[in-house]
């Protein structure tokens, strides 16, 4: 094997497992965006608990029970999280 | 009789801060993925221009019953068009039906029209209350915002282009869900702007 060839060669290596490395944490961003919404709604839930009228739901009325909006945050972390995260993050991982 | 049953102007500002934050996450995984990544699933490509034709059909039934002067119409009316303008017209590229990357402008256009729309139909100064000073906020917010989607359109692959165009939407949805009905802002509260609740 000449010297140029194996150096083209690791410099080849090194640019695969960089982009490895690439894809692999984009895959992790997008698989933590759900979790980090859910995180915020969580915190908002705590932060502002009057927010959540279930917590105290005597006397609500019944759109007031629905309106939970930091439960709504949640909801759309998990929808995220479990409906489009999975198949984007593999994606990710066998693009070519 | 209608009004005592229908839900408070507030809960629909969450029930579109809602929409616009799921539209905000896809947006985001789509410009971190790339474009490429994100059409290996077709439906994956329908996603955010449908939910956001939807959410502009939805707008139409909270112009009807949720607007009490003629400017406030107005400024409803153009939110469900634009939304279901930029909705359609990247549905008709992600089908393949339209070809030009310029029809991302239709974005862009939205945004400035959004944005003109909550300035222009806010009649209160900042501080009036709440509702007043998320207006004004929205309203720049947007203008500043439209030239992430007019930069995309002309640089399809600009992952700065993208992911502030997606932000834009995190950022709507954060302040909508923030909005009151009536209720101070920052330490201020208009004397004529009502009783606050809650």
């Amino acid at each position: 094997m000449s010297a140029d060839f194996a150096h083209r060669l690791r410099r080849h290596d090194g640019e695969a497992l960089a982009d490895a490395r690439s894809r692999a944490l984009r895959a992790r961003i997008v698989t933590a965006l759900g979790p980090a919404t859910v995180l915020g709604g969580v915190i908002w839930a705590v932060v502002q608990p009057w927010r959540l009228t279930l917590l105290h739901p005597h006397g609500q009325g019944v759109w007031w029970l629905i309106a939970e909006p930091p439960l709504y945050v949640i909801v759309v972390g998990l929808v995220f999280r479990l409906v489009i995260a999975p198949s984007v993050a593999e994606d990710v991982e066998r693009a070519p | 009789m209608i009004a005592g049953i229908m839900p408070q102007a507030e809960f629909v500002h969450w029930w579109f801060a809602t929409g616009f934050l799921m539209l905000g996450l896809i947006l985001l995984s789509e410009a971190l993925v790339g474009r490429e990544v994100w059409a290996m699933r077709p439906w994956r490509t329908y996603l955010w221009p449908g939910l956001c034709f939807v959410m502009g059909i939805l707008m139409w039934p909270v112009m009807a019953f949720y607007t009490n002067s003629a400017i406030h119409m107005v400024a409803h009316g153009s939110w469900a068009e634009v939304l279901m303008l930029c909705g359609a017209a990247e549905l008709g590229v992600a089908r393949g039906k339209l070809h030009s990357q310029y029809w991302r402008l239709t974005s862009s256009l939205a945004l400035v029209v959004s944005g003109t729309a909550f300035l222009v139909h806010e009649q209160n100064a900042w501080f009036f209350s709440r509702a007043a000073f998320l207006h004004h906020t929205l309203g720049w917010t947007a203008l500043v915002f439209a030239a992430f989607p007019l930069a995309l359109a002309f640089r399809p692959r600009s992952l700065v282009a993208a992911s502030g165009f997606a932000s834009f939407f995190i950022v709507l949805a954060v302040l909508l869900y923030c909005d009151r009905d009536v209720a101070p802002i920052l330490g201020h509260f208009s004397q004529f702007a009502g009783v606050p609740h809650r």
